[in-house]
């Protein structure tokens, strides 16, 4: 395939995902802040983010499984997971988080456990969509050719 | 002149209260001389900068030295590469205790810190006050949080900037005009105190402390005049060059400065007599005045949290009942030694009475049903062995609240304290880094005594989200001075004389 047709599909690729609300406004920060000193850095940190949410998740299951739940923790992990998937713009894991904290401050157990998975799916969805986008990007890299900019005029 | 001032490690030659704060003229000066700085070509990082320009006035506020502290190691990262594309000198830090011995290294090695609210090993609220009273920083706060209440403790708590992650760096481009406006805060205080007599002065003291090097003088000098020459300059350029002298609170200084407070009395305590009773050469009066403000601001949200009852039982711990007993009694004799001092904030005074506590007469056997406290202050007991405690609780001069003093405190040792109690960890953490800040009003300064050896600690946390009772638990009233690092040894050994003081302004009324 022709290094600009790749282009092509990362461009529209990308642009979907602003549509349909997997990634907002701060993304396009993090791609503004990538260059030639640092040509991997969306990437790097979209990668440490997958990670540590992971823990996170991991660490959220645990403690909605315990037989007293305590929601304070269980608060501060959604509180930091919404923090940083808000750093990254993945949106629908931020709305998510959102939606879990309102039942951890009610202490709503059976809601929070529907939260978490409801987290989790996003987290998995969010993850895909990375995926792709940076093995675009990649393709396109060794194919010679270089990252398009993506402008969203909304 | 600042050729005297080669490095920043010049600074540490100083004794450690007093040394002249490096500001960034000749900081950028030194940088720009020997890093020859790279310029970003990146579109947001020069937009409204003259990044091509060679001046140094002019690259500032490139080079700014900011800490940045985080437990998300995503948000962290992100940080750090915007303050980077800003042209800042970025240090990034992922524990706020961390962070806080790196600034104790450095006095001087950073121009501001940016902090997130929520970390697991210290509050940030708690972190600000630490820097605030111990190297007055700017400290900005963030968080993902947006809610009314934590914005306004981020302004109580002194933070000069609030921003709400996600974080732009759009955000972060301005950030060094807190830094510049501080010092101009500082630089004013300064003037109108009559500096030129004062900076004469100051310069006799220098000489007498002994420490004056010629560079010393020669910095003192060149400053002022530098400051009347420039009075007709660029806003920018004024602040970017002015040397001005900082004076480091240091736990030593600090412990002065309280006993004087003390001795005082909150009312009286004006500048002037407080730098007369402390007797510290070199020390000034906008130094002493500056610090003051801190101190009653301080104060000052301590009573207001004390109004709030209904803060209280969030982390109220389980008091033990057996530990009511002697703590009563205790309290009496504190109230009654501290009534006597004439020192009752009217604020605290109001929890203590409904409360019910009585008034202390300056007599023994005070009938206040302590037990009632409970509900306001919750004791973490004997888990918290001070050494010997006895009672020394008196009118002695020194009683020192060593509050906010905790410089030789790690938090990870206040932690260490309690055995168990979450909320205690973090009253602990929340007592001793206390900056004091005092109000006027309300100086509700909580040292604990027990006339055993058992130490009770007044439950911070049971005050409030932000408590900041106590400071020290089990601090020392000193009759014979107080180590500033007694404060929090995990399982208190180290505190010789362990105590409680309610301190009031005023006696009060049954």
């Amino acid at each position: 395939m022709e290094v600009v047709q790749i282009q092509r599909n990362l461009v529209d690729y990308t642009k979907s995902l602003f549509m349909e609300g997997f990634l907002d406004g701060q993304f396009l920060q993090l791609q503004q802040l990538q260059d030639e000193s640092n040509p991997d850095f969306v990437a790097e940190v979209v990668s440490l983010f997958f990670d540590d949410s992971q823990k996170l998740l991991n660490e959220l299951t645990i403690a909605l499984d315990q037989p007293i739940v305590d929601f304070k923790k269980v608060d501060a992990h959604v509180h930091q997971l919404k923090g940083s998937s808000s750093s990254i713009g993945a949106q629908k894991v931020k709305n998510a988080c959102i939606a879990f904290r309102n039942f951890c401050e009610v202490q709503n157990i059976e809601g929070c456990l529907t939260c978490l998975q409801q987290v989790k799916l996003e987290y998995y969805l969010a993850k895909n969509k990375f995926e792709t986008l940076f093995r675009l990007e990649q393709q396109i890299v060794a194919s010679g050719g270089s990252i398009p900019m993506i402008e969203m005029g909304f | 002149m600042f050729k005297h001032v080669k490095s920043r490690n010049f600074l540490h030659n100083f004794p450690p209260f007093f040394f002249l704060g490096l500001e960034f003229g000749s900081v950028f000066r030194e940088m720009n001389s020997s890093s020859g700085k790279v310029y970003m070509s990146t579109a947001s990082s020069s937009a409204g900068w003259k990044a091509g320009d060679a001046a140094a006035a002019d690259q500032f506020p490139a080079g700014l030295r900011v800490l940045v502290v985080d437990d998300d190691p995503t948000c962290l990262m992100i940080l750090e590469k915007m303050l980077r594309t800003c042209l800042y000198e970025v240090t990034k830090c992922n524990r706020a205790a961390t962070a806080l011995s790196m600034l104790r290294e450095n006095k001087n090695g950073f121009d501001i810190v940016i902090s997130d609210v929520h970390m697991p090993d210290m509050d940030g609220f708690k972190l600000l006050e630490h820097i605030g009273l111990e190297m007055d920083l700017p400290v900005i706060m963030m968080s993902a949080d947006d809610g009314k209440h934590v914005v306004m403790k981020g302004v109580t708590h002194g933070a000069c900037d609030y921003l709400i992650k996600p974080v732009r760096i759009e955000a972060l481009k301005n950030i060094w005009q807190h830094v510049v406006r501080k010092r101009k805060n500082e630089w004013k205080d300064f003037e109108q105190s009559g500096s030129v007599e004062e900076g004469d002065q100051q310069l006799k003291h220098s000489e007498d402390a002994g420490y004056s090097s010629s560079a010393n003088e020669g910095n003192w000098k060149s400053s002022k005049r530098r400051k009347d020459d420039e009075d007709e300059t660029d806003e920018r350029d004024d602040t970017s060059t002015l040397k001005k002298p900082r004076v480091v609170w240091s736990v030593e200084l600090h412990q002065q400065f309280v006993v004087a407070v003390n001795q005082l009395g909150i009312d009286k305590a004006v500048p002037k007599k407080i730098l007369e009773l402390m007797n510290v050469p070199g020390l000034t009066r906008e130094n002493v005045a500056s610090h003051l403000q801190k101190y009653r601001l301080y104060l000052r949200r301590l009573s207001g949290v004390s109004q709030h009852p209904s803060n209280l039982n969030n982390t109220f711990m389980s008091p033990q009942d057996a530990t009511f007993g002697p703590l009563s009694s205790l309290n009496v004799l504190d109230l009654q030694t501290l009534a006597a001092t004439g020192q009752l904030p009217a604020q605290s005074l109001a929890t203590l009475e409904a409360a019910g506590l009585g008034r202390p007469t300056g007599k023994s056997g005070l009938p206040v049903p302590l037990v009632d406290q409970r509900n306001f202050f919750s004791f973490e007991n004997p888990k918290l062995r001070f050494g010997e405690g006895q009672q020394h609780v008196n009118n002695n001069k020194q009683m020192n609240l060593l509050h906010g003093i905790p410089t030789t405190m790690e938090p990870k040792q206040l932690a260490g304290l309690h055995h168990g109690a979450q909320s205690m960890g973090n009253m602990n953490m929340q007592v001793t880094s206390h900056a004091p800040q005092s109000s006027q009003n309300n100086p509700l300064l909580m040292q604990m005594a027990q006339p055993q050896a058992r130490g009770q600690m007044l439950n911070d946390s049971s005050l409030g989200h932000a408590p900041r009772l106590l400071s020290p638990m089990g601090q020392p009233i000193l009759s014979n001075g107080i180590a500033a690092n007694v404060l929090l040894e995990t399982g208190f050994k180290k505190i010789s004389e362990p105590l409680v003081i309610i301190q009031f302004r005023r006696t009060l009324r049954c």
